[in-house]
């Protein structure tokens, strides 16, 4: 059976976290990603799960089960209404971190998916958008 | 709070991560390794991530400073059994986790660590 439709999760504490990319390991199984797309949908939900959390102090994520042509994916938003990122530019450079992490985080799920989007403002929040098709 | 139990076997310590961790839970683990390479006076740690999933950047922080702060205690570390999706997703992620030893599995991660304390030539018995 071939999963639709949509949904939200709440990402407000570290448990969260780890049920968001439990969930995602669940909807790309669904799809019948390899385990290795699996493994980058999971792994790039995980790195924003937590920047929404622990810089954006707690979101959101919706996910969507979306058809293109002749193919389906899944798509992740991230919300958070945290301060928003000041150097947008900065923070998409490998190595470069505000917190605690490595710096990989935004860069580093780029890298992992198809498309990737990112809308951001001081004191209004950050969204950040992913798709992996199949 | 659950905790990753660190078993001691011989002379080294063995962790064997079975669950998705949240990061206070890495975090914990990183604590009690050090203050047990301390207590245990360990030579070697052996950390077997063989039922993980998924290893993002905190959890590679995580084993990446593990395996620093162990060389400071005078133990080697040794990453072992990570998968191959894994491995390629880390890869592609940016971290390649250079200064991280590992290995394929338990068998071969505790041969190296026997060379590589071997050759050190320092075991306590010959100082």
């Amino acid at each position: 059976m071939t999963p639709n439709g949509k949904g939200d999760t709440p990402l407000r504490s570290e448990h969260d976290i780890v049920l968001a990319r439990q969930l995602v390991r669940r909807l790309t199984q669904e799809l019948q990603f390899s385990l290795v797309d699996q493994t980058k949908m999971v792994t790039a939900a995980s790195e924003l799960a937590r920047n929404a959390y622990v810089y954006g102090r707690g979101g959101t994520m919706h996910w969507e089960i979306v058809a293109g042509e002749s193919r389906r994916g899944l798509k992740l938003l991230f919300a958070d209404e945290g301060p928003g990122i000041p150097n947008l530019d900065l923070a998409m450079t490998d190595g470069w971190t505000s917190g605690k992490g490595l710096g990989m985080g935004l860069t580093g799920a780029k890298r992992l998916v198809n498309e990737f989007d990112i809308d951001t403002s001081i004191n209004g929040g950050t969204r950040v958008t992913i798709v992996r098709w199949k | 709070m659950e905790r990753i139990p660190i078993l001691r076997m011989g002379e080294f310590l063995l962790v064997t991560i079975q669950i998705d961790m949240h990061d206070q839970m890495a975090l914990k683990l990183q604590d009690d390794l050090s203050n047990a390479i301390q207590k245990h006076a360990t030579r070697g740690v052996l950390i077997d991530i063989s039922s993980l999933e998924m290893v993002d950047s905190f959890i590679g922080r995580m084993v990446a400073d593990i395996s620093g702060m162990g060389r400071l205690l005078g133990s080697e570390t040794i990453l072992v059994g990570m998968q191959p999706a894994v491995a390629i997703t880390l890869v592609e992620l940016g971290l390649s986790l250079p200064g991280v030893a590992t290995a394929l599995n338990v068998e071969r991660g505790m041969a190296l660590l026997r060379r590589k304390i071997d050759a050190d030539g320092t075991d306590d018995a010959e100082r």
